[in-house]
């Protein structure tokens, strides 16, 4: 089957554009000559590769273990205030992981306030050394874990009991059910969820810095920062896409089977809801401890900063126009990614071949880059053949869409898998041209993909900071970068608000998305079936 | 854009009104910003300066008893310019941003800032080419200018203008000139030590068992690490290597930043650490007493008693340089030197405006001869920090 011009020239224009910071990269790592190839050739950036990768791996595999039972609890079973508890579980990925990390160390570091607690009572001198690798690891699962929650919350809450019946009842055990028929039907969210945190781990600056943990993104910033090297880094920065697009293929290797649809007449009943009982408790401990662990201590440490400063008289000035731009914004962003993610996601489900192969990879690369990195290509491509954009909110938008458009990819993907082409065919049947079919048909479907990959771009526009800085209409200011310039002057007490404000303007949508998405309203019809292969 | 207007008038009013002497109570105490012009903290380090004759007809004059300065919240007779001007800055807005303010009105610039981390938007300066919306560049660091320098994107200052600050705080070509200054200090608990305990030369604390498991530094810092560049610069790699390497065998301790450093020492935890000097000055006035810690200068031209400076370049691509150079002068006249020694405790380079009186003179610091735009080159310093294991 051809690929419709409608969905392969859009698709292939996003690649264009994403591709932007690698030939940037290019550029600038060959203007630094034989010199930063010299740099890189040394032991130190092996021992990176290693250290980046290794994180990226275990936050990745903690951050599954962390969202499985979460997801569970929270759709399948009569946990009270269930709603509730999902809501606070997604919540996390609001707060910047640069926050995130101030404040375990505030907590939990050298002289932190649990320490400062422990101490008279039971005379503990020190933590353990939340610096290195352990406290990046551990911040970094606190607030990424809901990329691979969110997901898994949608596939569970719709998955057809009558599969995990027709095991049963052919003789396996609950154990044995879950891991050969629920486990399988998971495969697809637990693995882009997966994705979208190991890229984010490769990306993350805030968390890595202020934890003096070694992994190539501190690098990179720290050649920008102390050295003043754009080659050296741009170097760095190369090696670091080659190893994003290894995580690219490795995960559309464990990918699976790309069958999620049902494939006979029917549709899937709701789930039962699983009865906790005298494992109630255990089940709200889990849920509680979590949201006390990645929201309590930042909102704790925020009301601290707040009391201080109306104790000593400190200017609460509310930043309402920085609120409004980062809400306005963000907003603009997520609805942008979402409208142009739909032709990539199409051309990745519908039309796998070289072309949806050869598409998805670039996208992922502006993901995964520090994001100085993209937008100094920005700034030096824009500023060269887009001078009348450079620095305009068009340009910002640009920006936050090569950074952030895998995430809206992502959760389409996720859906579209779910969406039978048997649906569409009907409707061309009937006589619909394909685009009508795709709006009629298709998209209503994919709701739940269109909600939460929206989200996810608008949460992380929100926080995002070093595109905003460089890049944004000059004055432009924000919540995050407001914050920013607080705390970089350790004014804590004037970080307070425009801190609580951001919390709130990102937990509003997530708590509306995550309120009205009732599981069994899930049209998605899903059966496994990987005999099937596309046509 | 209106509402930018807007607040615009609104500080310009506040700035007026503090001006004025009925500084508002609540602007008063924070940390050394903000749009507060008065001296940091309703306590105050209680020695604050009378005005000098210079300062007295400014509007920026700090809160004296006297509101006769008040009656000149207009501008200085300079005449205004007009145009507008586009600043990149890696100094915060809460630092600069009534100053941006006060150009504003007085030579009737219409100043826009971008607000950014010093070296990014110093790479960004780069990356922009001739094509770059700057006019000026405020750097934290004299690193960063010597980079955007060193690639002939400055244009040479007036001599007029580089004149009025000492050439150990300026560009030797005229690319750049210090606005500020910081100098590198050793702070110490004046329970458990006089002055007469700091070794002679920053040097000599390495390997002197009395320091043992009680000092305290920052490898991470930024200005701890132009610190051990300017080391090695003056001294060779061998010597920076053996210094750190001695400190670290003694136990010292690393903090996140100075800050840290400074608080640990006024409780005991430590006995001194390696900081800049204006981290304690904030944290008196902020506490509004005198604490049990002072600033150790060295002063004889060892490699502790750097000084650092935060300062300004004109972009040669700019198409405001007239007004770009209308605010390197502002910067340097009086008022705006006095701003920076009252909010952040920073030394004035101008002469006639004197620095906080917790400070030592800047004449009497003989700072060791170097050119502050070599200290652009952390790299070797962060692998020697990396080789004796402290990042």
């Amino acid at each position: 089957m051809g690929v419709p011009a409608l969905v392969w020239i859009p698709a292939a224009a996003l690649t264009a554009v994403s591709l932007i910071p690698l030939l940037y990269l290019f550029v600038r790592a060959l203007g630094g000559g034989e010199d930063t190839l010299a740099a890189l050739w040394r032991g130190r950036t092996l021992v990176l590769i290693q250290n980046t990768l290794l994180l990226a791996l275990a936050v990745t595999a903690s951050a599954a273990v962390i969202s499985l039972p979460l997801a569970w609890l929270t759709t399948s079973t009569d946990l009270p205030a269930r709603r509730l508890w999902s809501v606070l579980a997604a919540l996390p990925i609001a707060v910047p992981s640069y926050v995130g990390a101030f404040t375990a160390v505030a907590a939990f570091g050298p002289r932190g306030a649990l320490q400062s607690l422990l101490q008279p009572l039971f005379g503990i001198e020190r933590l353990p050394e939340i610096y290195g690798f352990a406290g990046a690891w551990l911040v970094l699962t606190l607030y990424t874990y809901p990329y691979i929650y969110l997901p898994l919350r949608g596939v569970i809450g719709s998955l057809d009991p009558a599969l995990e019946e027709a095991a049963r009842s052919l003789g396996h055990g609950p154990w044995s059910t879950f891991l050969r028929v629920t486990l399988p039907q998971l495969r697809p969210a637990m693995t882009s969820g997966a994705l979208l945190t190991a890229l984010y781990v490769l990306s993350d600056f805030g968390a890595v810095s202020l934890l003096n943990f070694d992994a190539f993104t501190r690098v990179i910033y720290n050649q920008y920062r102390l050295a003043f090297d754009r080659s050296g880094a741009a170097g760095l920065a190369l090696i670091l896409a080659g190893l994003t697009i290894v995580i690219v293929i490795a995960e559309r290797v464990s990918r699976g089977p790309q069958r999620y649809h049902r494939s006979s007449a029917g549709a899937a009943r709701p789930p039962r809801r699983v009865r906790l009982g005298r494992w109630t408790p255990i089940g709200l401990a889990y849920c509680g401890g979590l949201a006390l662990l990645t929201l309590g201590t930042p909102l704790a440490v925020i009301g601290y900063w707040l009391v201080q400063a109306v104790q000593t008289g400190n200017p609460l000035a509310l930043t309402w126009r920085a609120a409004w731009h980062s809400a306005s914004v963000s907003l603009l962003a997520a609805a942008l990614a979402v409208v142009a993610a739909f032709p990539v996601a199409v051309l990745l489900v519908r039309y796998t071949g070289w072309l949806s192969r050869t598409v998805e990879v670039p996208l992922w690369i502006g993901y995964a880059l520090p994001g100085i990195v993209t937008a100094l290509a920005l700034v030096s491509f824009g500023a060269r053949y887009l001078t009348p954009l450079y620095q305009t909110l068009a340009m910002l938008l640009l920006a936050y869409l090569i950074r952030f458009l895998p995430e809206a990819v992502g959760s389409l993907r996720a859906s579209l898998l779910q969406v039978s082409p048997h649906l569409e065919e009907a409707g061309r049947s009937l006589g619909h041209p394909p685009l009508r079919v795709w709006l009629r048909v298709t998209a209503p479907l994919l709701w739940p993909g269109i909600a939460s990959g929206g989200t996810l771009v608008f949460l992380t526009t929100i926080k995002e900071l070093p595109v905003t800085l460089l890049l944004s209409p000059i004055g432009y200011e924000t919540l995050a970068t407001e914050v920013w310039n607080a705390t970089r002057e350790l004014f804590w007490s004037h970080a307070a608000l425009p801190a609580l404000v951001l919390f709130l303007v990102a937990a509003l949508p997530m708590a509306l998305l995550t309120w009205r998405q009732q599981p069994a309203e899930h049209r998605s019809m899903m059966v496994l079936s990987d005999k099937e292969q596309t046509g | 854009m209106q509402s930018r207007v807007n607040r615009r008038v609104f500080l310009r009013s506040v700035t007026a009104a503090l001006a004025a002497g009925t500084a508002l109570p609540l602007l008063q105490a924070c940390g050394g910003g903000e749009a507060s012009p008065t001296p940091t903290a309703a306590g105050g380090t209680g020695a604050t300066p009378e005005p000098t004759a210079t300062a007295a007809t400014t509007p920026m004059t700090q809160a004296s008893p006297s509101p006769a300065a008040a009656a000149t919240a207009t501008p200085v007779a300079r005449g205004t310019i007009g145009g507008s001007l586009t600043v990149y800055s890696g100094r915060g807005e809460s630092l600069i941003g009534p100053l941006m303010d006060q150009v504003q009105s007085s030579l009737g610039i219409d100043v826009r800032v971008r607000y950014g981390d010093t070296a990014e938007l110093a790479a960004a300066i780069l990356e922009e080419g001739e094509r770059s919306p700057a006019d000026l560049f405020f750097a934290q660091d004299a690193g960063a200018l010597g980079a955007v320098a060193r690639e002939g994107r400055f244009i040479e200052l007036d001599a007029e203008i580089l004149e009025r600050v000492e050439p150990r705080f300026r560009s030797p070509d005229g690319l750049w000139v210090g606005i500020s200054g910081r100098a590198r200090t050793v702070v110490y608990n004046t329970d458990q030590l006089s002055e007469a305990d700091i070794p002679a030369s920053i040097l000599d604390f390495a390997n002197d068992e009395r320091w043992r498991d009680r000092l305290g530094w920052a490898p991470t810092n930024g200005s701890f690490q132009a610190f051990v560049t300017a080391l090695r610069v003056l001294r060779g790699d061998d010597a920076a290597r053996s210094w750190l390497e001695g400190l670290k065998a003694l136990g010292t301790r690393a903090y996140e930043n100075n800050t840290a450093i400074v608080r640990a020492t006024i409780a005991g935890e430590i006995l001194a650490g390696f900081v800049n000097h204006y981290y304690l000055v904030r944290e008196e006035s902020q506490a509004g007493q005198d604490l049990p810690a002072e600033n150790y200068f060295y002063r004889n031209g060892d490699p502790g008693a750097l000084i650092n400076v935060a300062g300004v370049g004109i972009l040669a691509s700019g198409r405001n340089q007239e007004q770009a150079k209308a605010l390197v002068d502002y910067l340097l006249t009086p008022e705006a030197q006095q701003y920076f020694a009252e909010q952040t405790f920073e030394y004035p380079l101008i002469e006639g405006v004197p620095a906080s009186p917790k400070l030592l003179p800047l004449e009497e610091i003989q700072t060791p001869d170097i050119d502050l735009s070599d200290l652009d080159d952390l790299q070797g310093t962060l692998a020697l920090l990396q080789e004796v294991g402290l990042l």
